[in-house]
Order: structure tokens, then sequence, then C-alpha cells
């Protein structure tokens, strides 16, 4: 069989662009549930609100980028904030099922929301990112692709820099090891909470924004939560290593397999991925196995 | 006020309607179900059906997910597996509906129990995302196997015929969709008073538990995802003969969201639940479109509905979670326990 190995370098190299970004919005999700043990799923609808709120100050108001982006982003977070004090605090101690469903009622209000606000058509992204494409030795790549990535790198280590060195940071890493230690030791737990889903808000605003200037806005964005779903599965509920480590494999394997296969078998190709991990390692390549006594 | 009611025998206890006052309601329900026909419209008649069929699936996802404690999204899976069979079955060999809908619940079991396979490794939520790719790969295999499902135009069913009869009007079809759905009412509500349902509610209240005390997790696991999915794929039966129509796009995600809503707004672990769960879901939308057709929005309504209800929908499950966690089969027994206590208060 003949392989075009540069053909093949140029979709993987998009691949990992994708990648990128599921590793950033995975990334959100684990912070979500490092703090606070609920599993998000609206983590897409949260992406997809911060697009919107980009689309609505610039193209919407007409302000120029280096204000709708920071404007967007404040937007997103107090709607993170929002949603922790309204929605998930009552919730604490509940069952983390209980938790996971008010989440995908969230979810269901968010597109809500979005369709009864901007309609459900589809809309497109004023263009901020340089339009010349990029050449990396013989391969050719999509500009927003490989500014994305580089958006979600750049961002990701902003992060973890921020985890590590940052009070706030540290009181989150606390939290997420033992919230009653965490306590004990005068940490303001409920504080850290609402931080995480500010936090991780605008993580995701941020990915939504560079998702929506590559492949538009729509209702439907939240399908890109899937994903990430399977992303941090992989990588293990609890660790942002896995949540990179799992972002970038999903990319890659959902550009071989809609590039070689067919657009429609890339869902197919990360959900048989999601179940084959799960039979094998069931708490991902990095998550903690909890063991349970009675 | 009702005193309470001396029971001198287990059999008594553990009867299903333990007291003349719950037989003889039970029967006026039975009575209004049987004259509801011959006094409601078609419109009724079809809100009817549909709402017993998502009383069929819901009580399908209440035994897995309010009595077996696992969650799952992949109910719309499963009722599209029998659905696509009862649909096949009926085209190309034309049998009986009745062993349609039976094969349909059996083929619909064979998935649950491919789907519920993890259920012994992984628990709770990476279970319930885990049902989700059920979904992904069912809806895969309808679209991509176009030679026995017709790809993604679906199959048009042709109506089922009774003795002769083709039920194809609300009205006829209502006959036999709210008698299985009875049946199958019925069918749950036992399963809890023997060993198997028992074992069930064991493994949700504490598994580890349940296994020290000698109930094989897997098999029963596996005997819940198996139970569940037949009722799903039933429902999904009867849902292919009352459209008459199967797609790929008939079961999405949504769909599965839709009855596990059904099952935590009913109230998780109550058969009482499960019904007015599934009848206070499908109906609230179409209230909605009542409410929305009164509001003065002129030619926006039809475009202001539907993102409406979305939310509405979502509303309803986060408040529910919240505010009643225990269901409209708690407000129920509140009320019932205001009547039995009156004049004094609970």
């Amino acid at each position: 069989m003949n392989v075009d190995w540069l053909f093949f370098l140029e979709i993987s190299l998009a691949g990992l662009g994708t990648g990128g970004l599921y590793a950033l919005t995975g990334l959100a999700f684990v912070i979500i549930y490092k703090a606070t043990r609920v599993v998000n799923l609206a983590i897409g609808d949260m992406l997809m609100i911060g697009a919107y709120l980009f689309f609505a100050f610039s193209a919407g108001l007409g302000l120029p980028l280096w204000i709708s982006v920071p404007a967007a982003l404040l937007g997103v977070a107090a709607l993170g904030a929002l949603i922790e004090r309204t929605m998930i605090r009552p919730m604490l101690g509940e069952s983390p099922i209980s938790s996971f469903m008010v989440t995908v009622g969230l979810s269901s209000i968010l597109v809500g929301l979005v369709e009864l606000i901007w309609t459900a058509d589809q809309r497109r992204l004023p263009e901020f990112l340089p339009t010349t494409p990029i050449q990396i030795g013989e391969a050719f790549l999509p500009p927003k692709i490989f500014y994305g990535f580089w958006i979600a790198v750049s961002l990701i280590a902003l992060v973890l820099l921020t985890f590590r060195f940052w009070r706030g940071g540290i009181a989150l890493r606390a939290t997420a090891s033992d919230q009653a230690a965490a306590y004990s030791m005068g940490i303001n737990v409920p504080r850290v909470f609402s931080l995480s889903w500010c936090f991780a808000a605008l993580i995701a605003g941020v990915a939504g924004i560079v998702v929506g200037t590559i492949g538009g806005l729509s209702s439907t964005m939240g399908v890109f939560g899937l994903s990430v779903l399977v992303v941090v599965i992989f990588g293990g509920l609890d660790s942002v290593l896995g949540a990179l480590v799992g972002g970038l494999f999903v990319g890659l394997i959902e550009a071989w397999a809609g590039t070689y296969l067919g657009g429609e078998y890339k869902l197919l190709a990360t959900f048989s991925l999601l179940v084959l991990i799960l039979l094998v390692r069931p708490y991902g390549l990095f998550g903690t196995h909890e063991i349970e006594r009675l | 006020m009702r005193i309470g009611s001396a029971k001198q025998s287990y059999r008594v206890d553990e009867a299903l309607f333990d007291s003349t006052t719950q037989q003889t309601w039970f029967g006026v329900l039975v009575l209004m179900l049987a004259a509801f026909p011959f006094v409601a419209n078609d419109y009724w008649l079809y809100l009817a059906c549909l709402v017993s069929i998502n009383i069929a699936s819901t009580i399908g996802l209440n035994i897995l997910t309010g009595y077996t404690g696992l969650v799952s999204l992949g109910q719309a899976a499963f009722m599209g597996l029998g659905a696509y069979t009862v649909a096949i079955l009926q085209i190309r060999y034309g049998t009986p509906f009745l062993l349609n809908l039976l094969a349909g619940g059996v083929v619909a079991m064979i998935g649950g129990i491919v789907v519920g396979l993890p259920s012994l490794r992984v628990k709770g939520l990476y279970l319930a995302i885990a049902t989700i790719a059920a979904g992904f790969m069912t809806h895969f295999l309808f679209s991509h196997w176009a030679s026995l499902t017709g790809g993604t135009g679906g199959l048009t069913v042709p109506p089922a015929t009774f003795l002769g009869n083709e039920l194809d009007t609300s009205f006829r079809i209502y006959w036999f969709v709210v008698p299985i759905t009875v049946l199958m009412l019925f069918g749950a509500a036992n399963l809890f008073r023997t060993r198997i349902g028992r074992a069930f509610i064991a493994i949700r209240d504490r598994d580890i538990s349940a296994a020290v005390l000698g109930i094989p997790l897997l098999r029963y696991k596996l005997m819940s995802f198996a139970l569940s999915s037949f009722y799903a794929g039933v429902a999904g039966g009867m849902f292919a003969y009352f459209f008459r129509l199967v797609t790929p796009e008939s079961f999405p995600l949504i769909m599965s969201i839709f009855f596990l809503a059904a099952v935590i707004v009913g109230g998780m672990g109550t058969i009482l639940g499960s019904v007015l769960g599934a009848v206070f879901m499908t109906l609230v939308p179409e209230l909605l479109k009542l409410i929305v057709g009164w509001l003065p929005l002129g030619g926006n309504a039809t475009l202001v509905l539907s993102p409406v209800r979305t939310i509405v929908f979502g509303l309803m499950i986060v408040l529910f979670l919240i505010l009643e966690p225990h269901g409209l089969a708690e407000i129920w027994r509140r009320i019932r326990r205001v009547f039995h206590l009156w004049p004094f208060r609970t």
C-alpha cells in the first residue's frame, strides 16, 4: 500500500491542533472535577456561551478585539460563578449522580438560551487570526488551527504555572486532595468552589472563541463537549496530565478517522476508544483508582 | 381519618394492593382508561399513546437507575434497537405484532447486556458516560447498515394487524399500547417483591455490602441492564408501530436524557414515580405550546417555542433535583399523608 506520508503528516498536525483545544477544554473540566467532584456535562455548552458572548461583543456591538475578548471572558466567568452559586452549591453533599444530572439540565438551559437570544442559525465569528498558510517542513497547515493550538498551549502553560505558584491555585489543589483538611487549615472551601467554576468557565470561554473561529457558531457546538468527555475519561477524570495527553490523542484519532474513513466515523472512533479504555483501564491512563472499603 | 390497618400475615403485608381503598381506586382507574378512547378526541388519544409508550420506557430506566443505582444515558439507543427489530420483522416477514414486540425486547436486551458489561469495573459517572457511547454506536449502525435499516432514510413500518384489523388510528393503537404498558407496570411492581428485585435494591444502596451478602454483582447488574433494555425495546417497538417511521434520528441522545429526566422528576426508585414523571415530562411541552400560543408574540410563536421548551426541560431537571429530589412521587405521598392524618397536621 502506498501511503502518502506528507498528507498523513498534514492531517496529524491538524489533528494535534484540534487536540490542543480538546486538552484545553479537558483542563477546564478537570479543574471543576478536582475541586468540586462534579462531572460537568455542560462543559461544551459553557464553551459555546463564551463563543457567543464574543460574537455579541465583536460582531453585534462592533467592539474592537482587545475589548470584546476580555469582555466575553469576564461574562462567561461571571456565568460560571452564577452557575456554581445557584445550581452546584445547593447540591453539596448530594450523590455525585445528582450533581451530574444538574449539569445535564444546565446544558439544556444554556442551549435553549442561546437559541432564544441568537436563534439556531449558523453564525460566523470575525476573523482575527492571521490567514497566511503555515508551513512546517513540507506540510501545510490551516493557520486557524495552528494559532488555535498555540493559544491553547500557552493558556495551558499559564494555568499550570498558576496552580503551582499562586495562592488561589494552591488552595485549589489543597481542596482537591482533602476537603476537610483544607477546611481546617483555614482555606475558604466554598470560595475555592466558586473560583474553580469561574476559572474553568474562563478557560472554556477561550477554547470556545478559538473553536468558534475555526468552525463557526451554532447551537450544536456543545457536541464538542462530548469529545472532551472522552478525553477526560481517557486521561482520568482528575488528572491534568491525563487531560493534556488525552486531548492530543483524541484529536489525532479523530483526524485520522475523519480523513481515512469519513466524517461520520469521527465520533464513532472516539467513543470506541472510550469503551476500550473503560474495559482496559477503567480509571483512565492517569486517573486515581479509588479504593473502596466498607 | 384512616386508622392503620392491622396486618395479620406476611402475605397481606406484602400484597401489591394492601387495602380495599387501593383496590377500589385501581378499579376506577382501569374503568377510566377503558372509557377514555370513547370520550377523547384524536389529539388526546395521540397524547395518551405517546404518554403510554414513554411510561413503558421510563419504568425500564427506573429499574436500572432508580432501583439498581446504575445511571444510564443509553435508553434511547435500546428503544432504537427494539424499534428497528420490530420494523424489520414487520416489513420482511410480517410476523404477528406481539411476537415482533417480544423480539424487539429481546434484541434490545442483548444490546443492554453488552453495554452493561463494563458495569462491574466502572460505576457511577464513568458508567453513565460509557452508556452515551451506546447511543452513538447504535446510531452509526442504523445509518450505515443500509441494506437492513434503510440507511438515513429509515424504514416505513406497515400498521400492525390484529385479527384482521389494521391498527392504524390512535384509537385502535390505544387498545394495544395501554394494556401492554399496564402489564409492564405490573411486572415492574412485582419485580421488587421478588429475590431479584430485592437484590437490585441492595446493590443500589451499597454494592460492596451487597456482594458481602452473597449477591453476585455482575450477574445482577447485567440482569438489571437486560430487564431495563427489554422494557426499552418493547417501548421502542410500540414507538415504531405508533409513528410508523423509524430513522436513525428518531432516537437521539436528548431522548435518553428525557427518560432520565422523567425518572428524576417522577421520583427515583418508585413505580408511581415512573408514571408521574413520564406523564409530566410528556405533557409539559404540550402545555407550553398552548401557553406560547396564547402569548401575544405575533408570528414568532413557533420560533420561540423550541428554545423555550429546551430551557423549561433543563429547568425542570435542575429545579426538581435541588428542591424536590424525591420527585413527584414524594409530593403525591405528602398529599396522601395530609388526607390520612386530617384533621391533624403532619
